[in-house]
């Protein structure tokens, strides 16, 4: 056995470690801890990804002394290694730009428990990737929901609060009927490892028996991890969760976070339910109807609110009804799809996410309106949103073309799904130009272009209220917090560092743009030896 | 703000009742047709009879050391599972501690006001607490000794008999609760305050952390632990079990008495 196999349970473990430390440690100390996590972790499943490509397999690391029916253990593949390297630089980038962020939003004593919150988030990720066991998975899934919880409350005002607690109260029922689903699979199989619940199932579906129970069982599990990813119907805890909490938080929450439940589903699909069983039992027709659904809606609903980060919270919602598409397209080139605009949407949502923080200044949110010229003043982060901006459009070069691309191609083969599916990506494309070029137009202009802006606005303006009050409600009970007095500026430090992180996200959105074709084969690859 | 056509809410509201009780009547019919569809669950025809359990009842004890077998199936071989359980209890204990830890009155943060901060003078709500409750006070005078020992014994036994670290600490945690409600927050907070709490809790879960990370390592690696596992029976056996019941133990006592000193009063 080489040692290269122990670095799954190195980088999980790891991140746990950091986590404990930072309890007791000073918000400085805290920082650099989680950071130095965050980057091992990062490097190794760099090094992992590379030798797993390079021999093309995929191995069981046992965790314990105990064989796997017995013992746990978790699964390394290319596909892991892919997702594992994505969520730590989602998590690193993260928490290195948003320094600002967390001093002004956060209160002093508990900035330690953020970094720990984080590093917590990612262990429990990595495992949700390598687990090999259906029961790991849930217990990760619970750390996965409490830390979620942690990164929006901890702004600690009352509506941070707020959109916990329905962050909290959705994510739950998710987490419910998947435990529902997992005894009930553990009832007819007898297993919880995933791939001799493979082999059960296998045989209980050409027995014919628990015929019923297998597409209950099937519907539950995919409907829980759906509510969880935030998929159109369960989405409505998004747009306060992601627009309400420090930058950090939304950066990681829509990058990473739903995008391991998603993970989950893949591999629920292909090594537990079994791929053909799963087709059987129908539930990808929800599931591509459901996230055509959510292309359209959740791009209506974006073009309707005109507040920056709230918006960007709903463009979030349909481009993970994309990834559902994706995978409802029910064939491998539709998965590769998936996962490739899992990759792609994490890096460029959590890039808009981090450079609408220049643009709001301290505030909760800002309008749509009031960007006009911000783009002069922050020539970087404008810069890098417009990248991301015409990444999520689907704008040639960029990653989003090709994850775009690739899911009309795999659509191609599947008969009434083509026609369904390039009319919805067509009309969806159309929807993301309208909301997005209004951002960019606006601001890259001076004072013409007005469009997000009507009369009842105008009025109102944001710094009129806040000054006679700490806070400021508007229309669409958007809530736009005073400036804190202190602090309010970031320092050219963070400033310069805000802007490399975010210039570092535009380039690998601009390189997997150019070259996709690494990260294609290595998931085509990855997928070929998932089951 | 917006008007609100209150007539149209409501007839939303009720729509929305209408299709929740049709979900949730659906959800348990489909639910139940799968029960009744389901093996018996202590019939031998039960799938969950296979070789996973029979090695678990039949190999445990020689493998594992503890004659509790359940004991010797959560910590040993699926110990992955339950370390991610006690770090579901340690981000609960942590995100419990972000929603009420009281924030420093002099911190600069004047525009993100707390909602606890009415509850930061604590001498408001300390003297509802201790009255003159005569008789909680000579009850738990009794009783706290006795639930303290009891917690202790079936921790230290969680390898032997039935318990362990999560039972065993929810016991002692229950007595610290009884003995702050009694006598008040200021005796408990000669032993156990933020400090104490929160070097116990790290102190813990490293030694937990540490001690499961070098028997995943070892065991991955096909090496020896070395750990002994002593005479099957015996108080200390069981290789690392007794040891990872005590840490669990202690991790779950303080975080029950953080749970509610940060309820009462926002403060550990």
């Amino acid at each position: 056995m080489d040692f290269i196999m122990n670095f799954p349970f190195f980088s999980i473990m790891i991140c746990m470690l950091a986590a404990l430390s930072t309890f007791m440690l000073g918000r400085k100390a805290a920082a650099w801890v989680a950071k130095g996590a965050l980057f091992i972790t990062l490097i190794l499943s760099i090094v992992l990804t590379a030798w797993l490509h390079a021999s093309g397999e995929s191995f069981v690391y046992m965790m314990g002394h105990f064989p796997a029916p017995w013992g746990n253990e978790i699964r390394a593949g290319e596909l892991e290694g892919v997702m594992a390297i994505f969520t730590s630089v989602i998590a690193l980038l993260s928490i290195v730009s948003g320094r600002f962020s967390i001093r002004t939003g956060i209160d002093d004593t508990k900035q330690n428990l953020y970094y720990l919150i984080t590093c917590l988030m990612e262990a429990s990720l990595l495992a949700l990737i390598y687990t090999n066991d259906i029961f790991t998975g849930y217990v990760f899934i619970e750390i996965n929901t409490i830390a979620g919880c942690g990164l929006i409350m901890i702004k600690n005002t009352g509506r941070a609060v707020a959109a916990a607690v329905r962050y909290m109260v959705v994510s739950l029922v998710g987490s419910g009927l998947f435990l529902i689903g997992t005894t009930l699979l553990y009832s007819v199989t007898g297993h919880l490892l995933m791939q001799n619940i493979n082999a059960s199932v296998a045989c209980l579906a050409a027995d014919g028996s628990y015929k019923v129970t297998l597409t209950v069982i099937t519907a539950l599990m995919t409907v829980g991890l759906s509510i969880k990813s935030g998929l159109f119907p369960f989405h409505l805890w998004i747009p306060d969760a992601y627009a309400i909490s420090v930058m950090p938080s939304s950066a990681m929450l829509s990058g990473m976070v739903s995008k391991g439940y998603i993970f989950l589903l893949i591999k629920l699909i292909y090594r537990v339910i079994g791929f053909d069983v799963f087709e059987s039992t129908g539930v990808f027709d929800l599931i591509f109807i459901a996230g055509i659904a959510a292309m359209i809606m959740g791009s209506v609903a974006a073009i309707r609110s005109g507040y920056l980060r709230r918006m960007t919270a709903y463009s979030s919602v349909s481009q993970i009804g994309y990834i559902f598409m994706g995978i409802g397209i029910a064939n491998n080139a539709g998965v590769v799809a998936a996962i490739f605009h899992i990759i792609t949407h994490g890096l460029t949502k959590s890039l808009l996410f981090m450079t609408a923080e220049s643009f709001t200044a301290g505030k909760e949110d800002i309008e749509v309106g009031d960007l006009k010229g911000l783009g002069h003043k922050h020539p970087v982060s404008a810069a890098a949103f417009t990248a991301a901006a015409l990444s999520i459009v689907g704008f040639p070069l960029f990653a989003g073309f090709i994850a775009k691309m690739l899911l009309a191609n795999a659509s191609f083969t599947e008969g009434w799904r083509m026609y369904v599916a390039i009319g919805a990506i067509a009309v969806s494309t159309i929807l993301n130009v309208v909301y997005f070029f209004r951002c960019i137009i606006n601001l890259y202009g001076f004072g013409g272009f007005d469009g997000a802006k009507d009369d009842s606005d105008t009025e109102t303006s944001i710094t009129v209220q806040s000054e006679e009050s700490s806070s400021a409600y508007h229309r669409n009970g958007v809530y736009v917090s005073a400036q804190s007095d202190c602090d309010a500026a970031p320092t050219r430090c963070e400033k310069s560092v805000h802007g490399i992180c975010a210039i570092i996200l535009a380039v690998i959105n601009l390189y997997i743009g150019v070259a996709p074709k690494l990260l294609t084969a290595i998931l085509t690859k990855g997928l070929n030896v998932f089951n | 703000m917006e008007k609100i056509n209150f007539n149209e809410k409501k007839k939303l509201y009720i729509l929305f009742r209408i299709t929740g009780a049709i979900l949730v009547i659906m959800l348990a019919a489909s639910l139940i047709m799968c029960m009744l569809d389901l093996p018996g669950l202590f019939s031998p025809e039960h799938p969950g009879e296979n070789v996973v359990a029979e090695r678990y009842i039949e190999s445990g004890i020689e493998e594992t050391g503890a004659v509790n077998f359940v004991a010797g199936m959560i910590l040993d071989y699926r110990a992955f599972d339950t370390f991610g359980e006690s770090n579901v209890l340690f981000a609960a204990t942590i995100c419990v501690m972000v929603l009420l830890l009281v924030q420093n009155p002099d911190s600069k943060k004047s525009s993100s006001k707390s909602y606890y901060d009415e509850l930061k003078d604590e001498k408001e709500i300390e003297p509802r607490l201790v009255k003159n409750d005569v008789i909680l006070k000579t009850i738990a005078k009794f009783a706290v000794p006795f639930i303290l020992m009891f917690g202790v014994y079936v921790i230290l036994n969680g390898h032997l008999s039935p318990g362990g670290g999560f039972s065993g600490g929810a016991i002692v945690g229950s007595g610290f609760i009884l003995a702050s409600v009694a006598f008040g927050f200021d005796k408990m907070e000669r032993f156990l305050n933020k400090k104490s709490a929160g070097i116990i809790t790290f102190v813990s879960l490293m030694i937990y952390c540490l001690a499961k990370s070098y028997s995943f390592f070892t065991g991955a690696n096909h090496l020896e632990s070395g750990i002994p596992l002593g005479t099957p029976g015996d108080i200390l056996s069981s290789g690392l079990i007794l040891i990872l019941n005590i840490c669990v133990g202690l991790v779950v006592a303080c975080t029950m008495y953080s749970f509610f000193s940060l309820m009462r009063r926002g403060k550990i």
